[in-house]
């Protein structure tokens, strides 16, 4: 278990530190001059400031040598500085990424809760009308952009019959953002849909799995109604592989999220993401490439091992 | 497949030799031109004429009891019909800027109605639905190409280079495509060829995966064995036995990539990275749309959101009768 744990670890640092140079390959690929896209392409005409400039910022060394820097910076949470908005990375996204994190982790919580229970269904009523029902709802979802079933939701409830406001809450702190939770109602809804229409497939094809095992066959021949066989042993074990497969969702999770940002102007992460992106603000693209990248690989992670340490029978 | 005109035998004593030369003729028809070894063998006697009833054609069978598959299927169809032959047919304006027929609703002249430009809808429907669909299709394959070259080197050598190769396709895949999309489509001009590439280049991952454990365990075929006794290199292996080997689960996820591809364009449209105008896409046409929404022009929106649903929805339809077909066969193995 602890070998299993520590190689584990092991991996996901090994994938982090590629992850940097994967970033850090994209960082130089961008064509142009860094220091003219600083002080403006006026500066072609003063040799000696762009001079001075790369020799400031280290743009004069090697390449491996400003990987190195840049890594080194990064160990110790500088992301950068974002001469768009004049800046630095980090503090831009520390205002953030709470932000973006009460969106994501409400939107999968509720996804869960809902997901499992729906699979258990479909699962208990294979290719029957429950099944195809939400088969094909899921399917429909999985198909529609997502920025159309944010708007939807938006046209519905909020200009149709005004329930909830059309945009999300745009104060500064975390409590503010609660302060207003009725404007957080429509962008979790959305995420909400886009992550059970991502993993709802899994949740199905779990408890499938579990419904053959040894143990309901027990639980059957001790005289278990189907309720407690269901409720008390399937759906436990359901949720084992299903928070693995979240784990392995999370990217998609966090593309849906910047999407719902964007339609609902909520200050998170993605929504920052999107803006820079067409400002071509790379130290901010780029810094949140590896944050999100980073948050990823530890939810993985701590899916995995979760995976270990709830289910005895998984040795490594 | 055969070396000297021998007919391959069946390294699964449960298979006849016979249905196994035409499991490798099955497999050749998707990948490559049907070896001639087949036709000859059957000619000079060889092997027994007439219809064994092959596994693709069991698969075949499978897909099309399938009903939502084959409806995927006779939908995509009408949809590629509609977009490529469908404006040689319908002649609407698509191009030319006419302020005096902005907006005008569904009637005489204009089935769909205009957009804000002016421009009849059910033309541009066609026109951009080309353009999704070809996005789609060929950023597909682009990404089943290098995903499955990558996949099958990798597990086919397995050990360090197997590691390596696969670490790098796990960094990637934490990295949501969303986010190396919009880095990569900033740095570029979003043409349809450059727009093909960047989908390509980063969804070719799960593919490598997938095709990457197939691999890890085809190397270890008597066929791949007996190749490389008889001196077969580690291209001839990777090309003519593993990548083909694994063609089911190829196919059944180029189907899917093809539904995802189509989505991110939808999505890189929307978020004002997609391709440029004049031409656009079904998620350009929905985007411009949804800006009219509070003023009712329900025409700019429910077509393109129309095309695009059905669209997706049909492939993944067809995607997982693929895959029931695919089982099938594998189920014989």
């Amino acid at each position: 278990m602890a070998l299993y744990v520590t190689r584990r670890l092991l991996q996901a640092i090994v994938v982090l530190l590629l992850v940097t140079m994967i970033t850090f390959a994209l960082l130089r690929a961008i064509p142009g001059n860094v220091a003219a896209a600083v002080m403006g392409p006026n500066v072609y005409r003063d040799p000696a400031a762009i001079k001075l400039f790369d020799d400031t910022y280290g743009f004069n060394k090697p390449w491996y040598n400003q990987y190195l820097l840049w890594l080194s910076h990064l160990v110790q949470g500088n992301l950068g500085y974002s001469w768009n908005l004049n800046q630095s990375v980090a503090s831009l996204l520390s205002q953030r990424i709470l932000k973006s994190g009460i969106l994501v982790g409400i939107s999968v919580i509720l996804a869960v809760i809902i997901a499992v229970p729906i699979g258990m269904l479909q699962a208990v009523r294979r290719n029957k009308l429950p099944d195809h029902f939400f088969n094909g709802f899921s399917t429909i979802f999985y198909a529609m952009p997502s920025f159309l079933l944010g708007l939807l939701l938006i046209l519905i409830f909020a200009i149709k019959f005004p329930i909830f406001p059309a945009e999300a809450p745009q104060g500064l702190t975390v409590g503010a953002i609660f302060a207003n939770f009725n404007a957080m109602i429509l962008p979790i809804a959305t995420l909400t849909l886009i992550t059970i229409a991502l993993f709802s497939r899994y949740a199905r094809s779990a408890v499938l799995d579990n419904l053959t095992e040894d143990y309901v066959r027990t639980a059957k021949a001790k005289g278990a109604s189907e309720r407690r066989i269901l409720f008390r042993h399937v759906m436990r074990n359901s949720l084992i592989p299903v928070v693995t497969l979240l784990g392995l969702s999370l990217p998609g999770i966090f593309s849906g999220a910047l999407i719902t940002e964007s339609v609902f102007n909520y200050p998170g992460m993605g929504l920052l993401f999107y803006q820079q992106a067409q400002k071509e603000d790379y130290p901010t693209l780029l810094g949140i490439v590896v944050v999100v990248a980073l948050a990823t690989v530890i939810g993985s992670l701590l899916a995995d091992i979760a995976y270990a340490v709830l289910d005895p029978r998984v040795r490594y | 497949m055969s070396l000297m005109g021998i007919p391959p035998e069946s390294p699964d004593p449960r298979i006849s030799d016979t249905e196994f030369v035409h499991e490798i003729a099955d497999v050749a028809t998707v990948a490559e031109p049907l070896p001639t070894e087949t036709e000859t063998a059957v000619a000079a006697g060889l092997l027994p004429a007439g219809k064994p009833r092959s596994s693709f054609r069991r698969g075949l069978e499978v897909f099309v009891e399938n009903k939502l598959a084959v409806t995927g299927a006779v939908i995509i169809a009408v949809m590629l019909v509609f977009c490529f032959i469908g404006p040689l047919f319908y002649h609407g304006n698509t191009t030319v800027v006419n302020f005096g027929n902005e907006t005008l609703p569904p009637g005489a002249g204009h089935p769909l109605g205009t957009d804000s430009n002016g421009n009849d809808v059910l033309a541009r429907l066609m026109t951009s639905g080309q353009i999704s669909m070809e996005v789609g299709i060929a950023a597909a394959i682009l990404a089943t190409v290098i995903g499955v070259l990558w996949g099958s080197v990798a597990g086919y050598f397995g050990g360090v280079a197997d590691a390596v190769m696969m670490r790098i396709v796990d960094a990637a895949l934490s990295i949501p495509v969303l986010f190396l999309l919009l880095v990569l489509a900033a740095m570029v001009t979003p043409t349809e060829p450059v727009l093909i590439a960047v989908i390509g280049l980063v969804s070719w991952l799960t593919t490598a995966r997938l095709v990457r454990g197939e691999a890890l365990t085809l190397r270890t075929r008597e066929y791949v064995q007996a190749m490389k006794v008889m001196g077969g290199g580690s291209t001839r292996a990777v090309l003519r036995h593993i990548a083909p080997n694994a063609i089911g689960t190829i196919m059944v996820n180029l189907t899917f990539q093809v539904a995802d591809a189509i989505g991110f364009i939808v999505a890189l449209s929307y978020l004002g990275l997609g391709i440029r105008p004049p031409e656009e896409d079904w998620g350009a046409m929905l985007s411009n749309g949804v800006t009219y929404v509070s003023d009712g022009y329900w025409w700019l929106i429910v077509p393109a959101g129309f095309c695009i649903v059905i669209v997706i929805t049909s492939i993944i339809w067809i995607g997982e009768g693929l895959r029931d077909a695919v089982e099938v066969r594998l189920q014989r193995r």
